[in-house]
């Protein structure tokens, strides 16, 4: 097999880039919407609210345990949606590409985004490409745009959550920032922690059965735990209180941030959520999402207070509570 | 600027090299300042050396001693 | 945990008054962390003390680095803590910005790892520290002579911590009862300096861990201490501490460097407190191999850093704390470190300061 690459050519617009359309991205993403190859998607939607929602990726390694940078970008932006309470249905895709760029490479990166659209059962129907000179862009940076329909009734915002809520996360903290951590040139150690990056679309079923008894939901992605309740807490004015004992946490994540002297609370994620529930259906929510493979370490962690407003309080092993803060700057290992 | 965790010695390898394992996570480091480390051994380790070999029996000791002047104390009362 | 909640109950019936200081910035964020300090009475107040490398560091010191990377075309390769302290207008993370090969590495072998991986480049080693990580730094400038690597070199702004304690306590205006000492430090120099502390000075020196129930424990033994009137060096952290210390270690260190005088910030100029590679490794002492000169001092407005690093205030009673000086923003070296004394009561502050 020869070494193929990207070439600028591949952005021309001319038959180089009709040969990259057609091979690497039809071919993995046909459906009967992106297969009509007109200037944007035309599709029927259904009638109601829709949730639209939009991120870009970047990320070193493009490669990494447990995922790549493609099944990140489909999974980002179906968890936001999921967030919003919606069921993702269409997606628009961006490539901005460095030449060079080995085109194994993105042949993979796309084929993974295509299984991970097809198990969150969202469709990609619209999409660019843009190649650049080397040194414009580090190999591949991809921006994807997802809407979804929200079900009748559904209603997620801070504004909803009052004094009493549950707070629920889905799963064990922390793993993806280490997965990706542990690729990081320079710092040179293996560990078994894998990406949790996963799209989170089984999380419908719990929208549907428990509805507007969920206040709230948002993906603790970059910034981690402590960052999405500090915002939530910000936004819903209202004071969160966690406790510490009971946020899932693996004793790898644990033991490779000791030796780091990071934190997993401020560790990205990419495959959990939170939610902040009526306390009465939480244990419900709970015990189903410990049900599904996906969110299997559920937990509850805390509830929403009605004071101190805007701030995240945890309450530590020996019972003394302190100020969990918004992660501040770039959280890097350090030896302090 | 003390961080420092504690690790087991998996291997020892050429040039007092070792690696470690952390609740799962490995790495390597250097056993050069702890040189009668040995596999099974679980070391301090602070910016990729081990600084000492961790002594659990020595752990118990500290505790026990507390314990007996606490309970000294509450006898006293 | 029931030991835990008894050794706690144990330190809250203490009634007299008493400060305690801990001298590493480890402590400091793990008591800030484990809300200890919010569990004790009011009676028994925790200082911190010069313990966290970053935070002493002084600002010419600082801008010697700031230089170095400025003028010379090296990579720089630190550890995480440093990239955000400010020096004189601008900071490591700044001129990285500005295009300076700045990485942050976990081991000082990460760098002479660099060092063979680019042969054509020059890569210096931010060596910061005290005696914990310093012995670090020595085997990898001893591995780098061993292996012939002539692009490896040191920026030392390493220190150590005995004539620190002693300036401590040989100030008049500090009032300690004990000190909580560094565990990690011990590691490497043993009981023997701490037993030397407190028989000159007449306070107990207890070297301890960092796990929640060590602290505890150390502030126990402290307090046992206070009670019977005694002032000795003692050690709570006998899984790792030998009283010997580590003799392999201090070899190293005593191979590698020379003490000079050091400037601490909050503490001045302090005799034999700095370490400099010796005349045998100049050629690993980036100082000397690219010129950096001593850079003159240059104090920050308002930052009371030194005032907070000798324990004569507390964060909170710094004008700049939470105001112009928060981690975001930070004004002075114990705002940016993370386990600086100001960083930790900003970020693990009980509610009080938001009343």
């Amino acid at each position: 097999m020869k070494d193929e690459r990207v070439l600028l050519a591949h952005g021309s617009g001319g038959l180089m880039s009709q040969r990259l359309i057609d091979e690497v991205f039809k071919k993995a993403w046909s459906n009967e919407i992106l297969d009509n190859m007109l200037d944007g998607a035309v599709m029927e939607v259904p009638s109601g609210r829709m949730a639209m929602s939009t991120d870009s990726f970047v990320i070193t390694p493009l490669f990494f345990p447990g995922g790549d940078i493609g099944k990140l970008a489909i999974c980002g932006t179906v968890n936001d949606l999921v967030a919003c309470g919606a069921r993702p249905l269409y997606l628009s895709v961006a490539f901005i590409i460095e030449e060079g760029l080995a085109m194994d490479q993105l042949r993979s990166i796309v084929k993974s985004m295509a299984e991970t659209a097809e198990e969150a059962g969202i469709k990609l129907i619209t999409g660019d490409t843009k190649v650049v000179e080397k040194g414009s862009a580090d190999r591949v940076f991809i921006n994807t745009t997802g809407i979804g329909f929200i079900p009748e009734g559904i209603d997620f915002r801070p504004g909803r959550i009052e004094p009493g809520d549950k707070i629920i996360v889905t799963g064990q903290v922390g793993d993806h920032g280490l997965a990706i951590l542990s690729q990081r040139e320079g710092l040179s150690f293996t560990t078994p922690a894998l990406s949790d990056c996963a799209p989170l679309y089984q999380l419908g079923e719990i929208v549907n059965k428990y509805g507007n008894s969920i206040k709230c939901m948002r993906d603790p992605t970059r910034g981690g735990l402590a960052t999405v309740l500090n915002e939530i807490a910000g936004q819903a004015q209202i004071g969160v209180r966690v406790q510490e004992a009971d946020i899932p946490v693996s004793l790898v994540v644990r033991g490779a941030c000791d030796m780091l002297g990071m934190d997993p609370l401020y560790m990205a994620n990419e495959g959990k959520m939170v939610i902040f529930a009526a306390a009465d259906a939480a244990e419900g929510i709970l015990a189903d999402l410990q049900s599904l493979p996906q969110t299997a370490d559920a937990a509850v962690i805390g509830e929403a207070t009605s004071e101190p407003e805007g701030m995240v309080l945890i309450t530590t092993e020996l019972g003394a509570r302190r100020i969990l803060g918004m992660l501040e700057g770039e959280h890097v290992p350090r030896i302090c | 600027m003390c961080l420092a965790v504690p690790g087991k010695i998996i291997a020892v390898k050429e040039r007092q090299i070792a690696t470690v394992d952390v609740n799962g996570n490995q790495t390597e480091i250097s056993i050069r300042l702890t040189p009668e480390a040995k596999q099974g051994e679980y070391v301090l380790i602070h910016a990729g050396f081990a600084i000492e070999i961790v002594d659990e029996d020595a752990a118990r000791e500290t505790m026990r001693y507390l314990l007996e002047i606490m309970q000294y104390e509450d006898e006293k009362q | 945990m029931k030991y835990k909640l008894s050794l706690l109950q144990a330190i809250q019936d203490e009634t007299r008054n008493i400060s305690l200081m801990e001298v590493c910035g480890t402590h400091t964020m793990a008591i800030a962390r484990s809300g200890i300090r919010e569990l004790l009475p009011s009676n028994i107040k925790l200082l911190s003390g010069p313990g966290c490398p970053v935070c002493v560091t002084s600002q010419g010191d600082i801008d010697g680095v700031l230089e170095l990377v400025r003028k010379q075309d090296i990579i720089l390769i630190t550890f995480g803590d440093m990239m955000r302290v400010p020096g004189t207008g601008s900071s490591l993370e700044e001129e990285r910005s500005r295009g300076a090969d700045i990485r942050i590495g976990y081991s000082p072998r990460d760098a002479l790892r660099a060092a063979q991986e680019n042969p054509g480049k020059e890569v210096v080693f931010l060596g910061i520290g005290f005696e914990t990580t310093t012995p670090a730094i020595g085997a990898a400038i001893e591995e780098a002579r061993e292996d012939g690597i002539p692009n490896f070199s040191v920026f030392s702004l390493h220190k150590i911590v005995p004539p620190a304690l002693e300036a401590l306590f040989a100030d008049a205006e500090i009032k300690i009862d004990g000190l909580i000492c560094p565990g990690h430090v011990g590691a490497v120099i043993g009981l023997g300096p701490f037993e030397k502390l407190a028989s000159q000075y007449g306070k107990p020196c207890v070297i301890t861990g960092f796990e929640t129930l060590d602290i505890l424990e150390g502030i126990f033994m402290l307090l046992q201490q206070i009670q019977k009137a005694e002032a000795r060096g003692e050690n709570q952290y006998k899984r790792i501490v030998r009283d010997q210390g580590n003799p392999v270690a201090m070899g190293l260190i005593n191979q590698v460097f020379e003490t000079v005088p050091a400037r601490w910030r909050g503490l001045g100029v302090i005799p034999a407190s700095g370490l400099k590679l010796r005349p045998e490794y100049a050629r690993f002492d980036a100082r000397r191999k690219f010129d950096i000169p001593e850079m003159e001092e240059i104090p920050i407005k308002g930052c009371a850093c030194g005032a907070v690093l000798t324990g004569k205030i507390i964060p909170t009673e710094c004008a700049l704390f939470g105001r112009s000086c928060t981690p975001l923003q930070p004004v002075g070296p114990c705002m940016v470190s993370h386990e600086g004394s100001c960083a930790a009561y900003y970020r693990y502050m009980p509610l009080e300061r938001k009343k």
